[in-house]
């Protein structure tokens, strides 16, 4: 039995791994909130009792959404490996991890938006409707201005999701906390680096799932919010 | 100012509106009663450019709106002030950030846009509950505060669907206040669909009476209550309750409509001496529609005289709606 790494070195270790997660997470997070907050409002849009009712389109886009739903993100990860050498020049690495785990999170979001955005109230938003106001400023200042502390608990839900997903990312060499755990704490029998980032992976989740709780009560305007 | 025409509408083959035509005559105040299903939020709907007729037109300046799209409809409906039924603020904007949602939608420049909203605050008196939330205010200043958007963009008509379903009846005075200083001081023609004949009672001009996707009344409130087969007036008069024992004793027995102060305080004395007849009143009470107090009483006569008395009542402006005991056909 080998002695057990030297506390210093654990801790270089998951700096280390910490950067590169908040990296892929962070990064895919900005592009699956960007891209799949549209497709949740276009879900809406066109959904029954929707602002632009399309039954065609809603089923096609559900459909697809529901499908990269389904996908298990590790299949995900090396199905899309072209894609990603065409988008960011190389397969593998962190930078690499970032376009599966962004096209796996955008219909992840996409879905979870169309919830939140479907909970308006009807009589709210024909109020707006009746005030000559165009469908574009109905889903800015109705849809989504009346639902923002939901939507930004959405954006946190999905950054833990993510953390989750990358811990698959050594498979393409993407590194972070779940690749340390797995191939230094579990394969190389170091109990101390693995439940050294189990609970710190812990903690991490923790701290950011309350960031995303605080910032969304800051948005609310509604009785429990402080004003 | 707004006409409906020969509107009809049908959801999966039910008809809910069945060629509804109604004439709102500009600054006054029509409302629209019925009981439920009778199809009033149909004709709600249709008129807040919600709900497209399947037939019929909605005509406000002439122009008919039932047909448009795109930014034509939008600048329709900013035409149209609808007061939407039960919650309709967004709750996370303030009370001026709702009544200014018309304005964003209209273009106005930000400026113009607070002073608009100074003065609508003004109008429905929440001055001092401009940077409220919804939820910080309570059922009745949240309706004022619709009341209020409905009217920022400045609109011809003020489209009312129930405004005061929510509430109870103290708030209720407080928004039926707003819609009516809405029309005295903006001029603006108001079409409020309600079940509550208070509302009727209390600012209506006008009143149409749907039944079965149709109008079945319509008219002046105050020429409607004096007609005795009027659905308005048995909604709206004080009841007059049965009571045979106290009728027994007098030789006539009628019940009579007076509108107006000078007819609900001169009218019965006059004839009672006139005609020197002992002339008392059995039943009914008075009410007051708008300004003008209107009592619908039951009366019990004992004299000679009598038929000639109930026959000047209604010569000088009541409505002698139905003599009970004696001869019949007295009516006015």
């Amino acid at each position: 039995m080998r002695s057990a790494t030297p506390w210093s070195d654990v801790i270089t270790y998951l700096v280390e791994a910490t950067g590169e997660t908040l990296y892929m997470v962070g990064v895919s997070t900005v592009i699956a909130t960007v891209l799949g907050v549209p497709v949740g409002v276009w879900l809406q849009l066109t959904a029954k009792g929707g602002l632009r009712p399309n039954t065609a389109v809603h089923r096609v886009l559900s459909f697809v959404t529901d499908l990269g739903r389904s996908m298990p993100f590790i299949v995900l990860l090396v199905a899309l490996t072209s894609v990603t050498r065409l988008i960011v020049g190389g397969s593998i690495g962190s930078t690499a991890v970032i376009v599966p785990l962004a096209v796996g999170a955008i219909p992840f979001v996409g879905r979870l938006v169309q919830n939140i955005l479907s909970e308006v109230h009807v009589t709210v938003v024909e109020a707006a409707i009746t005030t000559g106001a165009s469908t574009l400023k109905i889903v800015r200042s109705v849809l989504i201005r009346e639902s923002l502390p939901a939507l930004i608990n959405a954006i946190g839900v999905t950054v833990i999701a993510l953390i989750g997903y990358s811990a698959m990312a050594g498979v393409i060499g993407g590194g972070g906390l779940g690749d340390l755990a797995i191939r230094e704490g579990y394969q190389r029998f170091n109990d101390r680096i693995l439940w050294s980032t189990v609970a710190w992976l812990a903690v991490l989740t923790t701290v950011i799932q309350l960031g995303f709780t605080r910032a969304a009560r800051a948005f609310d305007r509604r009785r429990h919010a402080s004003v | 100012m707004i006409t409906v025409e020969n509107l009809t509408k049908s959801f999966q083959g039910v008809s809910a509106l069945n060629g509804v035509t109604l004439d709102v005559e500009a600054g006054t105040v029509l409302g629209v009663v019925g009981p439920s299903g009778a199809g009033k939020s149909t004709l709600a709907r249709c008129v807040a450019l919600l709900e497209r007729p399947d037939s019929g037109a909605i005509r406000v300046d002439g122009t008919d709106i039932t047909s448009l799209d795109g930014s034509a409809l939008r600048a329709a409906r900013r035409q149209i002030g609808v007061v939407p039924q039960g919650d309709s603020l967004l709750r996370q904007r303030t009370a001026a950030g709702n009544i200014a949602l018309p304005l964003e939608s209209a273009g106005v420049p930000g400026p113009q846009r607070r002073t608009r909203v100074g003065e609508l605050l003004d109008l429905v008196g929440l001055t001092d509950k401009a940077a409220a939330y919804p939820d910080q205010l309570s059922g009745g200043q949240r309706q004022r505060i619709a009341v209020a958007r409905a009217l920022a963009a400045n609109p011809s008509v003020l489209l009312a669907d129930e405004p005061t379903s929510a509430l109870d009846p103290e708030t209720t005075g407080s928004v039926l206040t707003v819609l009516d200083r809405a029309r005295a001081e903006l001029g603006v023609t108001v079409l409020v669909v309600t079940h509550d004949m208070n509302v009727v009672r209390k600012i209506c001009d006008d009143v149409a009476v749907l039944e079965q996707g149709r109008v079945v009344e319509h008219g002046k409130v105050l020429d409607l209550v004096g007609n005795p087969v009027s659905r308005t007036s048995s909604a709206l008069l004080p009841a007059v309750d049965l009571n045979p024992i106290n009728e027994s004793s007098y030789d006539r027995v009628a019940d009579v409509v007076l509108v107006g102060f000078a007819a609900v305080g001169a009218l019965l004395p006059e004839a009672a001496h006139r005609f020197g007849v002992e002339l008392n009143i059995v039943g009914g009470g008075l009410t007051r529609l708008g300004e003008t107090p209107v009592a619908r009483f039951r009366l019990g006569l004992n004299g000679e005289r009598s038929d000639s008395a109930l026959e000047w009542i209604g010569e000088a402006g009541g409505a002698v709606q139905r003599s009970l005991k004696g001869p019949q056909g007295v009516a006015a």
